[in-house]
């Protein structure tokens, strides 16, 4: 038997202008978990799309069991064993988990679907590496995890022994997390090969038993995980070394620049209130965050700050000033900035060009609109221009790209220098990193320091741990829609927090 | 009493089917607006047909050619919409409407071509098909049994299971549904939306053909099927694309549509003194009425309208 279950050799895949995988060497053993590491934009999409036969590698070959195959769509990627778990499930949301798991691979008898059979399939595959689900539940009722572990099941009922994972942390709880490592450990126990794509180090440090490199189409090496620690993985995936640790001087906080007093706000989803009588002051000169596992309030909350939903009850001021019930643009024109929680959303009008998205709030000043009412497109290039320069935001053409055809990480540089080119009085930050990488994240984190010390109030919101210790001056903790707790990050533990994120503990927070 | 409740049955039949129709194409992720002109030309295609049958055929074949035509012809017609939605991207809201205007204007320009052919003087677009028609009907005391009722039901339980229960079902709604999660694993998605809409096509055809035989010996194609097919769409809409609501909708609407051809039976609806243009307005307010209500919970197959790239992530 070989010693690889698949070998990607010598991989070069080009496009018009760019070399997407330049000689890469990819070789995952069996029944070991491989981690693909690498900045947005290395080439790990591009490499996987090669697997998967989407795109025909220029030179390269591919192996599976050390025998030479091809691979032309993904049918035949399927045929050798092959699977992946999308980081956007693919699911069909209004079919029971049943249904999605057997789509494309039905046993039908007379003509009719024969069901008894798949599910007892899926009972006994779900025992046996611990993926609880309930095959019967429609899809868009179970939880994010529920649903990966459904698209597992999905590659576990097809016989796949090739399992391929894309960034599958991205969109979970950290207990969620734990749960998912877990699962891939016993499906590697079980002879599985698993490879897993992230840039998240400390679970690579903890799951993966080696880890190969890509940085702008290169390879850069593959190294056993236990011979290697964080910084060097971060230093091969970026090129440089990666602070860690935010710099930044102690906070000095000045006079309060937002002022919330018991805000509540109305759920969508359930009777009860998404946020329940919140008050918080955030003062000039501080970053304050909002930590709390999602689906806590923190969206619904930012919501009613922004006027994005109204509130049912409470004030909000600002500068002074009551805005609880002006109109989103005035609360910009005043200085309010909102770097929002999902960009394609709320943050770009994605089939607009980036020039158009950056003058997005601004348009209708007398700088870049006529007294006739038309825009004066060649000030709107120049400013465009110069904050894509100041703020390196990276485009296949510049001011005229569209914002669809950007990496995530270019997207949310391009929101962030909208925002804080206004000169904001308040910057809110929601999950201002979320699915970037390690470099783009250091910079982030940079701009809020640089935003507090030049004497702005930031309120940051966020999921990850590591940035709520790292980057806020102060921690309020959010639990079902109420602030259950407040912390000043040197004095308090991740455990701590944890534990009233999770809601065992609470205290009346200091106001 | 007996008069109203054949009229429902024939026009919930008509109803059926051609929502039906919709139902497929819809769950394939094809928007289907165009049934009303596919109505029409499965009508024309059915109507020229019963006109040249010789007479003196034995009734099963003359239902089986007359259906066939019909179907073939609906089905031809929306592959117009299939290679404009499903290989060119087009808006499928637009050909559909695209449809409606080219149906009945088709249907006209022939059949006039075909009664000046026969007679100079004749430029009516009336096909006369009095003798073939019989063949659909059983009369069974005073109630006029029309085969198409029959046929209506069979389809209705054959769509049931059809989407339901079977393999090509399952991955049609896939299809509307997530065509990205269809096409990862294997699904031909351009094939299967080709399926929903052929299929539209055939059953909005017998849906026309139904229509034009419900009351009448003659067709005046001018009229076109006097928006049967929107009917049909605000049928399928209240039945949230099941197949059974489906039906049962379509049982009320075709009562509120039957009452106008049989009001003057009712003593307590002649009481009223109501206008006649009361009772053909009916089963259209109604739809209006229904929709502005339900659209708002409705659960629409999600991707459809969105024509599929597969390069799209």
């Amino acid at each position: 038997m070989a010693e690889y279950a698949i070998e990607m050799l010598n991989i070069t895949k080009k496009f018009p202008g760019i070399i997407a995988n330049d000689n890469i060497t990819l070789q995952l053993k069996k029944g070991e978990i491989h981690a693909l590491l690498g900045e947005n934009g290395a080439g790990k999409s591009t490499l996987m799309s090669v697997l998967f036969g989407l795109y025909q590698p220029e030179e390269g070959e591919i192996h599976k069991n050390g025998k030479r195959v091809t691979i032309n769509d993904p049918n035949d990627a399927n045929a050798l064993g092959i699977g992946m778990v999308h980081q956007h499930f693919k699911l069909v949301e209004c079919f029971s988990v049943l249904d999605n798991i057997i789509l494309g691979v039905e046993t039908t008898k007379g003509g009719l679907l024969q069901k008894e059979e798949a599910r007892k399939k899926v009972v006994a595959l779900s025992e046996k590496y611990g993926l609880s689900v309930d095959p019967d539940a429609i899809v868009e009722d179970i939880t994010v995890g529920m649903q990966q572990r459904t698209e597992i099941l999905k590659m576990l009922y097809r016989d796949n022994d090739i399992l391929i994972f894309d960034e599958p942390t991205a969109v979970l709880t950290p207990q969620e997390i734990q749960e998912l490592l877990t699962i891939m450990k016993n499906l590697a126990a079980e002879g599985k090969s698993i490879l897993f794509i992230t840039h998240k180090l400390a679970e690579i440090m903890q799951v993966a038993d080696r880890c190969s490199v890509l940085r702008k189409g290169k390879y850069i090496g593959t190294v056993s995980v236990k011979d290697t620690t964080p910084e060097k993985l971060s230093a091969m995936m970026v090129g440089r070394d990666v602070n860690f640790v935010v710099e930044k001087k102690p906070a000095t906080p000045k006079e309060v620049v937002l002022d919330v007093r018991n805000m509540t706000v109305a759920s969508k989803h359930h009777k009860n209130n998404a946020v329940n009588n919140v008050s918080l002051q955030v003062h000039r000169g501080e970053i304050v965050c909002i930590a709390g596992i999602d689906g806590n309030g923190q969206t619904e909350f930012v919501y009613g700050l922004s006027g994005l939903e109204p509130l049912k009850s409470g004030t909000i001021t600002m500068n002074g000033a009551d805005i609880t019930h002006l109109p989103i643009r005035r609360r910009l024109t005043m200085g309010m900035s909102h770097i929002p929680e999902d960009r394609h959303k709320h943050g770009l009008v994605l089939d607009y060009s980036l020039e158009d998205n950056i003058v997005l709030q601004r348009y209708f000043e007398p700088q870049f609109t006529n007294p006739f009412g038309f825009l004066k497109r060649k000030e709107i290039r120049k400013y465009a221009n110069r904050l894509i320069e100041q703020y390196d935001v990276r485009s296949g053409q510049g001011a005229v790209t569209k914002a669809r055809s950007m990496s995530g990480g270019n997207q949310q540089k391009a929101i962030i220098a909208r925002e804080i080119d206004k000169n904001p009085e308040l910057l809110i930050a929601v999950q201002p990193t979320r699915g970037l990488d390690v470099g783009a994240i250091e910079y982030i984190h940079k701009q809020l320091v640089a935003q507090r010390d030049a004497g702005k109030g930031v309120l940051l919101v966020s999921l990850e741990l590591d940035e709520v210790m790292n980057v806020s001056d102060r921690i309020l903790v959010m639990y079902e829609g109420e602030i259950v707790g407040e912390f000043d990050p040197k004095k308090v533990t991740v455990e701590e927090l944890g534990l009233y994120m999770a809601g065992s503990k609470r205290k009346e927070a200091v106001r | 009493m007996l008069l109203l409740i054949q009229y429902t049955l024939i026009f919930a039949s008509v109803l059926i089917l051609v929502a039906l129709g919709g139902c497929f194409s819809e769950h394939s992720g094809v928007i289907n607006i165009g049934l009303e002109g596919i109505m029409v030309i499965g009508a024309l295609g059915g109507a020229l047909t019963m006109r040249y049958l010789t007479a003196g055929m034995p009734a099963f074949v003359v239902i089986l050619l007359v259906v066939l035509a019909s179907v073939i012809s609906g089905m031809i017609f929306s592959l117009l919409l299939g290679v404009a939605a499903i290989k060119f991207n087009a808006d499928q809201t637009l050909v559909g409407t695209a449809l409606n205007l080219l149906g009945p204007a088709i249907a006209v320009v022939l059949v006039r071509a075909v009664n000046t052919a026969e007679s100079v003087d004749n430029v009516s677009s009336t096909v006369v098909y009095g003798q073939a028609k019989k063949a659909f009907l059983v009369n069974m005391g005073s109630f006029e049994f029309n085969w198409f009722m029959l046929i209506a039901l069979l389809i209705l339980i054959a769509s049931y299971i059809v989407l339901y229960k079977t393999r090509f079902g399952l991955r049609l709604c896939a299809c509307g549904e997530h065509p990205q999660a269809a096409d990862s694993v294997g699904i031909n998605v351009y094939k299967m939306r080709y399926a929903g809409v052929l299929i539209s096509g055939a059953l909005g055809g017998l849906g026309g053909l139904v229509y034009i035989t419900a009351g009448v010996s003659e067709w005046k194609f001018e009229n076109g099927v006097a928006g049967f097919g929107f009917l049909a769409l605000a049928v399928m809409i209240f039945g949230q694309w099941r197949p059974i609501n489906i039906g049962l909708t379509a049982l009320l609407f075709g009562m509120f549509r039957a009452l106008s051809n049989v009001y003057m039976g009712f003593d307590a609806l002649v009481a009223l003194k109501l206008p006649s243009t009361i009772y053909n307005m009916l089963p259209y307010i109604i739809s209006l009425i229904v929709l502005v209500f339900v659209s708002k919970k409705s659960r629409a197959p999600k991707a459809e309208g969105v024509p599929y790239d597969k390069g799209l992530r």
